[in-house]
């Protein structure tokens, strides 16, 4: 039954994944031309990172969207891209990042290859998270008003490191377009090599770019505790026997799960759950904790009591198990 | 009020105010032309993107 879940669960998201990322990128006239599409769908922005060169994509990338507003000269508060943020991000929180990213699923396939011992992190993980934060504000934000390209605004993160862009966008153009190939220099060879090393980093690592350096991630993940979609937490059914952590690809704990800016609702904790007692579902995760336990999650945020408590309700019941034949 | 005292009540539905936002922020967007600007970035072969420009 379990099996069946985690297996119906991942080929759920699988689907998702390549339906989202051929829907959204099915300009196929694009790749035979080596040309882009240039029709009114591109107004609107799709939620996950899908650079608007790539020759199939329909819509507008949302941080391409927030450089191209910034660019402009003087400066504006990038109102529509802010509201795509807004719209997806209280909707879905990093739902995007797990389920509705392109780049996402391609590092998720490069991760199910079978070569070398997978792991969760990269060393000193607990610094580099913050990566994302700092690509947001010093190559997004503060590069697209004025510090790079001497005086001249410039799409700095998409310029210096974007990989989407180089796989989905420069790859396939320059296969198919040849004066844009005749153009290649030093930039191009920098761009490929951030790329390439991130997908050889996919293999052996939980989705790199993703866990990093992805600026959309750092956006979301501020939504995650207000989003729609949620993943709840039964406390009353909870054995704590961590096998939601153990399957967590970023290493969440049970409390943190849902909640925090690293949770991309990939749902695998909810597959590995022997008690099922999480689940997908909309609203706020703390709407299932009682009054009681989220008062203690609230004095104590690493959750440490709860656990504990969880751990001698355990051992209660343990006992109970052998205490009841004697008796 | 009773209700909005209660900060899982707050917390549960605080996703549309942020629904709300968007759409506020999108509409602002529309009014100051940001969408023309978007369109026209999207459009055209963004050099820098694919690492040319």
């Amino acid at each position: 039954m379990k099996k069946s879940l985690k297996k119906s669960l991942e080929k759920l998201r699988l689907t998702v994944q390549l339906l989202f990322t051929v829907l959204t990128n099915g300009y196929l006239y694009g790749f035979a031309s080596g040309k882009i599409y240039q029709g009114s769908l591109k107004y609107a922005c799709v939620p996950g990172l899908n650079c608007y060169s790539c020759p199939g994509a329909l819509a507008s990338c949302p941080i391409g969207a927030l450089q191209a507003l910034l660019n402009q000269r003087g400066f504006h508060v990038p109102f529509a891209a802010l509201g795509f943020f807004f719209l997806f991000g209280s909707i879905f929180g990093r739902f995007v990042c797990g389920w509705l990213c392109p780049f996402g699923l391609v590092q998720d396939l490069l991760h199910r290859l079978p070569f070398f011992q997978k792991k969760k992190h990269l060393p000193l993980h607990r610094f580099l998270k913050y990566g994302k934060y700092v690509v947001l504000i010093f190559l997004v934000c503060i590069g697209s008003l004025f510090l790079f390209g001497g005086f001249t605004k410039v799409p700095a993160f998409c310029k210096y490191l974007c990989p989407s862009g180089t796989l989905f966008g420069a790859l396939p153009l320059l296969g198919a377009n040849e004066a844009l190939r005749a153009q290649l220099g030093g930039l191009f060879f920098w761009k490929l090599g951030v790329l390439i090393a991130l997908l050889l980093l996919s293999v052996k690592f939980y989705r790199p770019f993703c866990q990093y350096l992805c600026p959309l991630g750092a956006i979301y993940g501020w939504f995650n505790r207000i989003s729609l979609v949620q993943i709840h937490w039964e406390q009353e059914r909870c054995t704590a026997c961590n096998a939601c952590e153990r399957a967590c690809p970023v290493s969440l704990s049970v409390h943190e799960i849902s909640h925090s800016p690293e949770c991309i609702r990939c749902g695998k904790c909810v597959g590995a759950c022997p008690q099922e007692c999480l689940r997908f579902g909309k609203g706020n995760a703390s709407s299932n904790v009682k009054n009681g336990s989220a008062n203690s999650l609230k004095n104590d945020p690493s959750g440490a009591s709860s656990s504990a408590s969880l751990n001698s309700f355990q051992q209660k019941t343990e006992t109970e198990h052998v205490q009841k034949p004697s008796s | 009020m009773r209700f909005w005292n209660n900060r899982a009540n707050k917390m549960r539905l605080s996703w549309i105010f942020g629904v709300l936002a968007g759409i506020l922020f999108l509409g602002i967007g529309i009014l100051q032309g940001q969408f023309a600007v978007m369109w026209r970035k999207a459009v055209m072969i963004c050099m820098e993107c694919i690492g040319i420009g």
